[in-house]
C-alpha cells in the first residue's frame, strides 16, 4: 500500500467518525423531536419506539394545559426587549469608542468585559431586593433591565470591532458635507454594518432565549419565560413526558435555527474577541 | 468628533455598567456583615465576620467546594480533548460537512432546563431510560444515574452542552492555521504526531487557554441543571458553591449568610478572570 492509499483511507475513517460523533451528539436532541410526536404511554414504552403511528395531539394540548402562549411572549419580549435597550445603549457608545479612541479606551472596554464575569449569584440577594422593593419582581421590565445589561459588554465589543472595519474617509466626506453626528450613525455607520449589527442582535437574543439563573430566581406565573416553564415541569417524574418534549421542541427549534446563523459572532462574542 | 462628545456617547453604558457592578456589590458586602434573615426581621445589626464564619462552618461548605472543583475540572477535561479531538477530525474538506458542524454545535442552542430535563426523563430514567433499555437488553441491572451518581450525570450533561462550544472555537481557530507550513512540514517528511505537536498545538495554545479560562468562569456557576433535576441532593452530593448560596438565600431566607457566600463566589471568579482579562487585552488593539 502507497502511502497516497495509506492518508486516503485514514481521511475516510476521520470522515465516517466525524458523522458518527455528530450523529450521537444530535441524537437527544432528534429524540426529544421523535418524542414530541408520541402518545404518553408511547413515550415511556419499552422498548422504545422508533416507529410509531404519529400524533400532533401534544402540540394541540399544550396552549390547554400550559398557558404556553403567554411564556412564549414571556421569551419573545424579554429577550427582544433586553437586545434592542442594549443595542440603543451600545450602539452610540461603539460609535465613540471605535471612531474617537482615546487613552482609556481599551481600559474601559475590557473593564466593561470584565463585568460580564461577575457570578450572578454573589448579587442575587440586592438584585432580587430591589426588585422587591421597586415592586419588578415577576415583571418583563425587570428582566429586559437586566437582559439589557448583561449583554452590554460583549454587544459593545462586537459593535466595536465591525465598526472600525468602517474606513474613517468616508465618515470625514460626510463630516465636510456638515452631516451631524446623529445622522452620521443613522446614516453611515448603521447602514455599513447593518449586517454585522444584525447578526450581533440575534446572537444576542439566542443567549437572552436560554438564560436561566435571572428567569427562574425573578419570575414566577406572570413574566417566567420558557426557560421558567420547563422548569416547572421538574418534579412529577416523567409523567408528561411526551407533552414535555413538544414544549420543548416548540421552545428550543426556532433558537437552535438563531444559532446555526449566528456561528461567527458566537466565537467572537463568547471569547471576548480572542479568537478569530 | 470632539472628545467633549465622544465621552457623552459613551456615558450612557460606561454609567449603566457601573451601576450593575457597584450597587449590588456594595449591598452584597454590606449584608456580609449584618444580620439579616427575612423571616426574623427584627434581629438585625453589626455582627463583623460572622455570617463568613457561619459560611464557612455550614457542613455543606466542604463538600461544595470539593463538588464545585470535580464539576469543573472534570467539564473542562472531557469538554476540552474531545473538543480538540473532533475539531481535528472535521477540519479536512470532504462532502456535507457544513451538515456534518450544524449537528455538531446544535446542542449548545438548547436551553439549560430542557437539556436537563431532556437528559433526566430520556436517557437517565432507570425505568424506561435509554440507559436503562440498554442495560437491561445486555442483562445488567439499570441504574438510577440521578440518585446514584448525581455530580457525574450533572457533568455528563454540562459536558454535551459545552463540548460543541470548545468544537467550534477549536474549528475557527484552525481554519487560520497557515496552510503553507502545514503543506511544507508535509514535504520534509514530518508525520502526522510530529505536525500535530509542532505546528497545531502551538497554534490552538491561546483557543485552549481560552475555552479553559471561559468555562471556568461558566461552570463555577452552574445552577438550572442542578436546580431542575436534582435539588442539589441527594444530600449535599450535588450541590456546588452556586446552588449552596441560592439554598442559603431562596430557601433559608438567610441574607446574611448567603451574602457572605456570595462574596465568596465573587472572588473566586475574579481569581480566573484575572488570567482571562490577560489575555483578552492582548488580542484587543484600539
Amino acid at each position: 500500500m502507497t502511502d497516497r492509499q495509506k492518508q486516503n483511507i485514514i481521511n475516510q475513517l476521520c470522515i465516517v467518525s466525524s458523522w458518527l460523533i455528530a450523529l450521537v451528539f444530535f441524537f437527544p436532541i432528534f429524540w426529544m423531536f421523535l418524542t414530541s410526536f408520541k402518545t404518553e404511554l408511547q413515550a415511556i414504552a419499552v422498548p422504545p419506539l422508533l416507529f410509531f403511528e404519529p400524533t400532533l395531539e401534544n402540540y394541540s394540548l399544550i396552549e390547554e394545559r400550559t398557558d404556553y402562549f403567554k411564556f412564549a411572549w414571556n421569551s419573545v419580549i424579554t429577550s427582544f426587549g433586553g437586545t434592542l435597550l442594549a443595542m440603543l445603549i451600545a450602539i452610540p457608545s461603539a460609535y465613540a469608542m471605535a471612531f474617537a479612541p482615546g487613552k482609556r479606551t481599551k481600559d474601559i472596554l475590557l473593564w466593561m468585559l470584565s463585568t460580564k464575569m461577575l457570578p450572578a449569584v454573589g448579587v442575587l440577594m440586592p438584585i432580587y431586593l430591589i426588585c422587591q422593593q421597586l415592586d419588578l419582581l415577576d415583571t418583563k421590565t425587570a428582566l429586559v433591565v437586566i437582559y439589557a445589561l448583561i449583554n452590554l459588554p460583549i454587544i459593545m465589543l462586537i459593535l466595536f470591532n465591525y465598526f472600525r472595519e468602517i474606513p474613517v474617509e468616508i465618515l470625514e466626506a460626510s463630516r465636510m458635507d456638515g452631516a451631524s453626528t446623529i445622522s452620521e450613525i443613522t446614516q453611515i455607520v448603521i447602514p455599513l454594518s447593518w449586517g454585522g449589527i444584525a447578526s450581533t442582535a440575534l446572537l444576542s437574543i439566542v443567549l437572552l432565549w436560554n438564560e436561566a439563573f435571572w428567569a427562574i430566581n425573578l419570575t414566577s406565573s406572570d413574566a417566567g419565560t420558557l426557560v421558567a416553564l420547563v422548569a416547572s415541569f421538574s418534579s412529577p417524574e416523567g409523567l408528561f413526558w411526551a407533552k414535555l418534549s413538544a414544549i420543548s421542541t416548540l421552545a428550543c427549534a426556532p433558537i437552535v435555527v438563531f444559532g446555526w446563523l449566528t456561528q461567527k459572532q458566537l466565537v467572537q462574542g463568547l471569547t471576548f474577541g480572542a479568537v478569530k | 468628533m470632539n472628545q467633549t462628545l465622544a465621552r457623552w456617547l459613551q456615558a450612557p453604558s460606561i454609567i449603566m455598567l457601573l451601576l450593575w457592578m457597584i450597587v449590588p456589590l456594595s449591598m452584597t458586602i454590606y449584608f456580609s456583615t449584618i444580620r439579616y434573615h427575612l423571616l426574623y426581621p427584627d434581629r438585625s445589626g453589626f455582627v463583623g465576620l460572622s455570617n463568613y464564619e457561619f459560611f464557612y462552618t455550614d457542613p455543606s461548605f466542604w463538600p461544595s467546594i470539593l463538588n464545585t472543583l470535580i464539576l469543573v475540572g472534570s467539564v473542562l477535561s472531557i469538554t476540552v480533548i474531545s473538543g480538540l479531538v473532533i475539531a481535528l477530525l472535521i477540519d479536512r474538506p470532504f462532502r456535507a460537512r457544513g451538515i456534518v458542524r450544524v449537528l455538531l454545535i446544535s446542542p449548545f442552542f438548547i436551553m439549560p432546563t430542557v437539556n436537563a430535563l431532556l437528559w433526566k426523563n430520556m436517557i437517565m430514567n432507570p425505568v424506561y431510560g435509554l440507559s436503562a433499555v440498554a442495560a437491561i437488553s445486555v442483562g445488567a441491572e439499570p441504574v438510577n444515574w440521578l440518585s446514584e451518581y448525581p455530580l457525574w450525570s450533572i457533568i455528563v450533561m454540562v459536558s454535551w452542552q459545552w463540548t460543541p462550544f470548545a468544537v467550534l472555537i477549536f474549528m475557527t481557530s484552525l481554519q487560520s492555521q497557515d496552510q503553507e507550513q502545514k503543506e511544507a512540514a508535509l514535504l520534509d517528511g514530518a508525520g502526522v504526531w510530529s505536525r500535530f505537536y509542532n505546528l497545531t498545538l502551538p497554534h490552538l495554545a491561546r483557543p485552549i487557554a481560552i475555552v479553559i479560562l471561559i468555562q471556568m468562569i461558566f461552570h463555577l456557576s452552574i445552577f438550572a441543571e442542578i436546580f431542575v433535576t436534582t435539588g442539589g441532593g441527594p444530600g449535599n452530593q450535588s450541590t456546588n458553591l452556586t446552588f449552596l448560596i441560592f439554598a442559603q438565600a431562596l430557601q433559608g431566607f438567610d441574607i446574611g449568610v448567603a451574602s457572605a457566600g456570595g462574596l465568596f463566589a465573587i472572588i473566586l471568579a475574579n481569581i480566573v478572570a484575572i488570567f482571562l482579562v490577560r489575555i483578552i487585552g492582548k488580542s484587543l488593539t484600539v
